[in-house]
């Protein structure tokens, strides 16, 4: 393919390639993100292409891999165009009756379509089914229809245009003047205003210039990052181009973590695509602009996606902080200007240069504009992806897109913001959320990480977990982060051991307010609000844990016990064969018993007991009822057994 | 045999450092290839980029040290990486660990004896709504349960 070298060649291209499709011609799409891939479906694929080669349709049919659609608790997810026939959870095995049946005979696979929980109707359409229906994925949803690898469906849905516009029709100012009116803000963590970061870098004396995407995503539990960069990597690129004219720069890196195999393949391939079609390298669209891209892998650390730690990292050194009051806009990357932004943060980029500062900024809240994608994950029915406006409520995305908490268990809390985030509790559940309402609850936006929680979490162990994280990933540069944490860590462990004290939660507030003001970094001055916010909602917890020995969630190890209620065990041998430890005693017609001396909590019993019998119990705060005489506990042939309540 | 094995070690390791030789900045780049390459970083290879990069050790075992996805020390022919990220934390992810750490008889960070398996915690696989993960290999294994946990381990020699 020759380099396209103008506006015109641009729009003759898309023309083109747009021509060549036939929209009305069948094809099947598999998603084939990360989470897809753990559910098997390279084999789906191989499966479906051979299939095709038999029926002797390969010519007829369309079948393309996509990058992640969001619904990956149900995947993978094959979409059949043009109708957008939608089947979940497809293995190997139904490739032969996809296509002898829905391509060829336009025939429904029910079994394999949505099924509604709540009316137990089935669903045929992607865009019907709840979890996409209240969604909207300006951002997102071009991922089920591109072929990463393959830079010409990009362009068919009139990718480059927005950049084409801008080397063409626009003066670096005026991008910036764009960016700026639609108040877009840094979508990784903070919320700064990407406009604004942009004009200093600009304004900043010092060349060359650089531009760097952030693609780290340490935010364990979050994956919105990684899955635009595997399904949509040239959307990234091209707003990366965007802002390195905006900004004067002809150097940019992408920031990708090593953990994401995918997202690091995916890139490369498309860097060479953009290459070679001249998106690109020198004189770029014909309009003399040049700039090119390189990739630098993340090793694992989180504090590496701080934007100072990361420069360092790029530089090849340790990734680790700088103090603050250098700003990065000022002495970045060898001490050169250097503006960072998150993957999210420019995708969004092309989409406000195509629509306009106006339309970007009718979508969402006063201050928060546009939308967010969440990662909805933990213990709600629908996990995956979901894009919505700022200032959709928790409740709907909770509800209504995530079908609510799986198990029919009681909703307790919402985890935001990533580690150094906030727990936020089922009295917010009508917070329209964006930026600044997210703050104010003590917690924030961070990247979109939404981990829910329901009763069966331990919130002070939930606090112990993110402190004991943070602890693990302080660079241990500046006292108060370091030694903060860990005092915090100590003290948490010690609750959760049932060796708190009175004192413990006042200790903690004391030690958060230190870190707070003399950390060095973002991640030291936040690393207590996982400790705060529970405080502030969950006091009770941590009562019960130092005054009572009791842990509510019943998760906490060293304050359960697990026991079998004599008059639910039907004596089925299930829990005693599968414990890892020969604790529990007892044979057929013999009713089990848990040794507790040699119980060490594994919680298999708890696991294997049939649901309808129940029998295996976890208790805390009162001790082990003694185990039934050896005469009683046979059971004799006949006898009713009461089934077992939770 | 060992010393063809070397020489065919430092033959490849030399290839690394070839395609970053002359460019600023490319130490963490190189080690993490040296990293997939080899699974950890050998003592020799550290003294032979040194060598060839004329970088100082210490500042190559800083870097080293410093990142998670660099090990210095010898890795088993299996690798299993257990997700205690939150999504996975919420879903059950410690039992898991527990449990691996129980059959398999070691700490997390440890090798087992016969080098079959080395066990690792990692921060996030990026299959939050598969949780809890665990990746064998670079093969991800999504909503394990504890009683699931040694029929995976036996499918690894
Ligand atoms: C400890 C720490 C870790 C961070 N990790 C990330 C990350 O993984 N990805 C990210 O985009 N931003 C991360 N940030 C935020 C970045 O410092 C920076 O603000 C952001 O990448 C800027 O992009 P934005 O303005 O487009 O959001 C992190 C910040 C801190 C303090
Ligand atoms: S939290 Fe386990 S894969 Fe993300």
């Amino acid at each position: 393919m020759p380099r396209v070298k103008s506006r015109d060649a641009l729009e003759e291209l898309i023309g083109e390639i747009v021509a060549k499709r036939d929209l009305n011609k069948p094809c099947i799409t598999l998603c084939s993100g990360t989470a897809c891939h753990a559910t098997g479906s390279d084999s789906v694929a191989d499966a479906i292409v051979e299939e095709l080669d038999k029926q002797g349709l390969t010519e007829e049919v369309g079948f393309r891999r996509t990058g992640c659609h969001g619904f990956c608790e149900q995947g993978p997810i094959v979409v059949i165009y043009p109708e957008a026939i939608c089947y979940l959870n497809v293995t190997p095995d139904d490739a032969p009756e996809i296509i002898s049946k829905t391509i060829k005979e336009t025939g429904i696979i029910d079994r394999l379509l949505y099924t509604d929980p709540s009316t137990g109707e089935r669903i045929v359409h992607e865009h019907e089914i709840p979890f996409y229906k209240h969604q909207s994925r300006l951002v997102f949803g071009d991922n089920l229809r591109i072929d990463p690898t393959n830079i010409k469906d990009y362009l068919a849905l009139g990718g480059y245009r927005a950049l084409a516009r801008v080397l063409h029709e626009l003066t670096p100012e005026e991008v910036l003047e764009e960016v700026k009116r639609a108040n877009l803000r840094g979508r990784g963590g903070g919320g700064f205003p990407a406009g604004m970061k942009w004009e200093s870098t600009r304004n900043a004396p010092g060349e060359p210039k650089y531009v760097i995407v952030n693609c780290d995503e340490g935010d364990p539990g979050a994956y919105m990052d990684r899955s635009i960069m595997e399904g949509n990597p040239h959307r990234v690129l091209e707003g990366l181009t965007i802002c390195a004219y905006a900004i004067g720069a002809r150097h940019g890196f992408v920031y990708v973590r090593q953990e994401y195999p995918l997202a690091v393949k995916n890139l490369g391939i498309a860097l060479e695509q953009a290459r070679e079609y001249g998106f690109l390298g020198t004189d770029i669209l014909g309009s003399g602009f040049e700039f090119d891209v390189k990739v630098h892998r993340g090793a694992g650390a989180f504090v590496s996606g701080e934007s100072s730690a990361l420069m360092n990292a790029i530089e090849g050194k340790v990734g680790e902080p700088r103090p603050k009051y250098v700003h990065t806009s000022e002495a970045g990357i060898w001490d050169k200007p250097s503006n960072l932004n998150n993957v999210e943060t420019l995708a969004n980029v092309p989409l406000i240069i195509e629509k306009g500062a106006d339309w970007f900024g009718s979508i969402g809240t006063e201050g928060s504009k546009g939308t967010k994608i969440f990662s909805l994950v933990g213990t709600v029915n629908n996990t995956g992806l979901v894009e919505v406006p700022m200032g959709t409520t928790l409740r709907d995305i909770i509800y209504k897109i995530g079908g609510g908490i799986r198990g029919g268990k009681r909703f307790k809390g919402v985890q935001t913001g990533g580690p150094s985030g906030g727990i936020i509790p089922v009295q917010y559940l009508d917070l329209p959320v964006d930026f600044d309402e997210l703050t104010k609850l003590g917690s924030m936006m961070g990247s979109g990480g939404m981990i829910v929680i329901d009763e069966d979490t331990c919130i002070v162990d939930l606090a112990r977990y993110f402190v004991d994280f943070l602890c693990d990933e302080s660079c241990g540069k500046c006292v108060p982060c370091r030694e903060g944490l860990k005092r915090m860590r100590e003290i948490l462990e010690d609750i959760v051991a049932g060796r708190g004290k009175e004192g413990d939660i006042e200790l903690l507030e004391e030690i958060a307010v230190v870190m707070k003001k003399a950390s060095l970094c973002a991640l030291g001055t936040t690393a207590a609000n996982p400790a705060l916010s529970t405080i502030r909602y969950f006091r009770d917890e941590y009562d019960a844990h130092i005054k009572e020995k009791r842990c509510p969630a019943l998760v906490c190890k060293d304050l359960i016990s697990y026991y079998i209620e004599p008059e639910a065990c039907i004596a089925c041998l299930k829990c005693l064969k599968n414990c890892p430890e020969g604790a529990i005693e007892g044979e057929k017609r013999v009713i089990h018993v848990i040794e507790q001396s040699k119980c060490v909590k594994c919680g298999i019993c708890y696991d294997v007991c049939p649901p309808k019998v129940g029998a295996v119990k976890k208790i805390s705060g009162k001790p082990v009822p003694p185990s039934l005489p050896e005469a009683e506990r046979a059971i004799r042939k006949g006898k009713k057994k009461g089934g077992g309540s939770d | 045999m060992v010393e063809i094995d070397m020489k065919v070690k430092m033959k490849r390791v030399d290839e690394i450092i070839e395609r970053y030789k002359g460019e600023e900045g490319v130490l963490i780049q190189l080690l993490l290839d040296i990293q997939s390459e080899f699974n950890w970083i050998p003592h020799g290879v550290i003294a032979r980029i040194s060598e060839k990069m004329r970088i100082p050790t210490s500042q190559i075992y800083r870097i080293a040290s410093f990142y998670k996805a660099m090990s210095l020390n010898p890795v088993g022919r299996h690798i299993v990486q257990v997700c205690m990220g939150t999504a996975c934390q919420v879903r059950g992810a410690p039992k898991i660990l527990d449990r691996l750490e129980a059959n398999l008889k070691i700490k997390e960070g440890g090798t087992t004896p016969d080098m079959r398996f080395s066990l690792k915690r990692v921060n996030c696989l990026g299959c939050c709504a598969m949780g809890p993960v665990i990746e064998v290999d670079g093969t991800y294994h999504g909503k394990v349960t504890s009683a699931m946990v040694q029929e995976i381990l036996e499918k690894y020699e």
